[in-house]
């Protein structure tokens, strides 16, 4: 017990936040003061979970696609056309639940239509949901016919400025979203399947795995996951802004995805590793923002840390580190 | 081999990849004015000794000798200089270019500095007229047929080479009309001097055009001949086996009292990939598939598993009329299938030894009866034990075991999912022999316990062994079905290479 818990702490994702959270500390020393404040927790910290939701939300959903070497691009844009749907539907009148289903339902569509693609018609992923990435701002600004559709919906506004047991409402919806995904891959057998599929698609087909509707399913996640980050960053501003919601998430969270050392060659995945992922992202960039250097630097700071990560991945570090601890790997994300 | 008269001759040329003889020693010759054909299974050496006779690698052993003289290739441009070309079965021109450009890309007549496009499509016409093509140079490459594309890939390499040409499976994508004038091409090079050296897996072209044939076995030399000294059969065992005896006539397994009947294919076939098969598989039997590479054995395999679903015929199972449309169905009515290429299609590098094994027994529980780490382990210990799967943990990387093991990681894979019917395609290729034995062991174990099964190999010697009855494949058709007495590898070649002209019992 005691080894594994060791092992654990070893986590290269986990130490990579802790120090992270260290450097924040050492710039400013108040970053790990919590206080509470009209029935809600306020600090750094906090601020890094609201503002670090979105991206966890499009990475939990990354994760699977990522897992069956596949990429999904279209997220940013499938979070702005279910923003701009929810916006529309309660301006428009409709209950907010109503609303909600529909943005839901809209952004399940959208990953359909990229599962339709990649495993129908077998387009390759990057190019596939690079139509939608595309094709979904122009659908967003039909659907705001051009303009930020702003609301008053306070149901509506609840989901991205709200508060649950003094947390903000986007952490407790991402948490809520990594429990069910990570009880639906482990404890049935679609994470083994998804791997396999990552691993070797040919082999998962002749072992009996229906490979096609699984893939479809894995970008309906993803999509489905979109809509709910689309929902909570309109929520949070108020308003479905079709040309900015959303935009260059996709790449933050194929980034965050791949820090929780899931391979872009697909196999091995940890979704919670990936939420670990996008809080690294976020902490980074309110340590930047908070150390007062200009915003610039955020982006040669996330380039940098790409470039590590891919590093880290090549087989030439595989091999230096294999040669070195032949140690039998860990048995599945568990 | 001082033969004075070799334009192109190989000399205890070795090649070694790791530690892997590629090739071993191999003394090769080549006259001016013969078609010499290559011939090999895979991973014979084929591929290798040509890429050594083109400079495209280097020999660790021996040397490559130009009409006599001892050559350093430093690479297929250097050999072409040396008056060796090479087309190869996938025509690596430009589709999008015209035909003069590709005859003379690289080495175009130029005036000013400016490339000649009048002179060079000229040159080019009456280039290929010489070839009977009356085509026009103009014209894009990639609107013209394989073939002539290929012709123009010969003519290109004949013009800058000029002495040798390499002919690597040219035939493989032409139809039957395609062949004959590509074969009237190479005949044509062959009156003006050309020396030819041509690869290909269909032995009746050799017969056509050859007038040497030399074989490769397992990167060895197993003997060049003259061609009308030898006979179909001769060179079907030249390229199977090293020990097919063929005096012990190994007797088949013994007529068994039949037993139920498990499977019935009727007319069972797919366009374009394999011939209507009639077959019945009682319980407990094994049927051997033999057959050249590329004969079929495969895709029949692929059918049956409806990998690759059949488009006509029909296949009762346990007298149950049904239809495969998946592996899916195929799994669920209990079949199991491990492919040739295992690591393209059998293991999954990455994950696990157990993950590997209770994979397939998964896949038939579905998405939502997962097993558990424990029930996997037991599973995974249980076969892994039954085959003696050498695994430091079986939660290692299967990529990490060796060939033999892996292959025995995807048996038990199926065993675990308690199947009624196995086809296993080429299992016991390329492992080592204390794999190979257990792999053996299991079938005969697997066959009295009343399994069906289909084993597609290539070793004569072991099917006869373990096989109830034996069909053979040539061109995607199924051409005999083996039974009783008497029956030995030799016999098998024969049905092979169909000549009926020195039948033995």
């Amino acid at each position: 017990m005691k080894r594994l818990h060791l092992e654990r702490l070893a986590n290269p994702q986990l130490l990579a936040l802790a120090g992270v959270l260290l450097i924040n500390w050492l710039l400013f020393p108040n970053f790990f003061r919590i206080t509470w404040q009209d029935g809600r927790l306020f600090g750094s910290l906090i601020d890094v979970l609201n503002r670090g939701a979105p991206v966890a939300i499009l990475a939990i959903g990354m994760t699977g696609v990522i897992a069956t070497k596949g990429v999904d691009l279209s997220v940013g844009a499938i979070m702005a056309v279910c923003g701009a749907v929810a916006a529309t539907m309660v301006v428009a009148g409709y209950p907010t639940p109503v609303a909600v289903i529909a943005a839901l339902a809209v952004g399940i569509a959208c990953g359909l239509w990229n599962g339709f693609l990649v495993a129908i018609l077998d387009i390759q992923p990057i190019v596939a949901t690079l139509v939608l990435m595309v094709a979904g701002r122009g659908i967003a600004q039909l659907i705001t016919e051009g303009s930020i559709v702003t609301f008053n919906d306070p149901a509506l506004i609840f989901i991205g400025t709200g508060s649950f047991l003094g947390f903000p409402m986007a952490a407790v919806i991402a948490l809520a979203l990594l429990i069910l995904v990570t009880l639906l891959v482990r404890k049935t057998a679609i994470g083994l399947f998804i791997q396999a599929i990552g691993v070797n698609r040919a082999a998962a087909s002749l072992a009996g795995i229906r490979s096609r509707m699984l893939l479809v399913l894995v970008y309906a996640l993803s999509g489905f996951c979109a809509a709910i980050a689309g929902i909570v960053v309109a929520a949070d501003i108020r308003g479905a802004d079709a040309n900015n919601s959303g935009l260059w998430l996709e790449l933050d969270a194929i980034l965050a995805v791949v820090i929780g050392g899931t391979s872009l060659l697909g196999g091995r995945f940890s979704v919670p590793m990936a939420v670990v992922g996008a809080i690294i992202i976020q902490a980074m960039n309110t340590g930047i923002l908070m150390s007062g250097f200009p915003p610039e630097f955020n982006l040669i700071v996330k380039a940098g840390m790409i470039i590590l990560i891919l590093l880290i991945q090549s087989p030439f570090a595989t091999r230096l580190f294999v040669r070195q601890r032949l140690v039998p790997a860990k048995a599945g994300p568990k | 081999m001082q033969d004075s008269d070799y334009v192109l001759e190989a000399r205890g040329v070795t090649k070694i990849f790791g530690n892997h003889t590629a090739l071993d020693a191999i003394d090769f010759g080549l006259r001016p004015g013969e078609v010499h054909a290559l011939l090999g299974e895979n991973g014979a050496g084929k591929s290798t000794l040509i890429k050594v006779l083109t400079g495209a690698y280097q020999p660790d052993a021996g040397g490559v000798f130009v009409d006599g003289a001892l050559v350093t290739l430093d690479n297929p441009l250097h050999a072409q200089t040396h008056g060796i070309g090479t087309v190869y079965q996938e025509v690596n021109l430009l589709p999008n270019r015209s035909v003069a450009e590709n005859l003379y890309l690289g080495h175009q007549p130029t005036r000013f500095g400016l490339v000649d496009h009048r002179k060079m499509e000229k040159a080019a016409k009456t280039l290929l007229e010489r070839y009977g093509l009356a085509i026009d140079p103009s014209s894009d490459l990639g609107s013209h047929s394989v073939a002539v594309q290929q012709i123009v890939a010969i003519a290109r390499a004949v013009e800058l080479s000029g002495k040798v040409l390499i002919l690597d499976e040219p035939t493989a994508s032409l139809d039957r009309n395609e062949v004959e004038r590509l074969f009237e091409v190479i005949a044509d090079l062959k009156k003006s001097g050309l020396a030819i050296i041509f690869i290909t897996h269909f032995l009746d072209q050799v017969f056509a055009i050859s007038d040497r044939v030399t074989v490769l076995r397992n990167g060895r030399l197993v003997d060049t001949r003259q061609l009308d000294s030898v006979s179909r059969t001769d060179v079907v065992r030249l390229m199977l086996g090293k020990d097919i005896a063929f005096s012990g006539a190994t007797d088949l397994e013994p007529e068994r009292p039949t037993t139920d009947v498990l499977l019935d294919f009727k007319s069972y076939g797919r366009k374009r990939s394999v011939h209507p098969f009639d077959l019945t598989i009682h319980k407990g039997e094994v049927i051997g598939v033999a057959g050249l590479l590329g004969s079929g054995r495969t895709e029949m395999a692929r059918l049956m598993f409806g990998a690759d679903p059949a488009d006509q015929g029909t296949i009762t199972v346990a007298g149950k009329p049904t239809a495969i449309r998946n592996t899916t169905d195929a799994i669920s009515r209990g079949f199991g299938f491990c492919p040739e290429d295992r690591k393209a299609e059998g293991i999954f590098g990455d994950l696990s030894v157990r993950e590997n094994i209770i994979i397939a027994l998964q896949g038939k529980l579905g998405w939502f009866r997962a097993l558990n780490r424990d029930e996997q382990l037991e599973i995974a210990g249980k076969f892994g034990e039954a085959m003696d799967i050498r695994a430091a943990s079986l939660d290692m990387p299967v990529k990490l075991l060796s060939g033999g093991n892996q292959q025995k990681v995807i048996l038990s894979r199926w065993l675990a999912t308690d199947p009624a019917f196995l086809i296993l395609d080429e299992p016991t290729r390329g492992i080592d022999v204390g794999a190979h034995a257990e792999i053996v062991r299991t079938i005969n174990r697997l066959r009295d316990d009343g399994m069906a099964m289909v084993v597609i190999s290539s070793e004569l010697d072991e099917v006869v062994a373990y096989s109830s009855r034996i069909v053979v494949m040539r061109d995607r058709e199924m051409v005999a079905e083996l039974r009783g007495k008497n029956i030995n590898p030799g016999v098998i070649v024969q049905a092979i290479a169909n000549s009926a002209d020195e039948a033995q019992p």
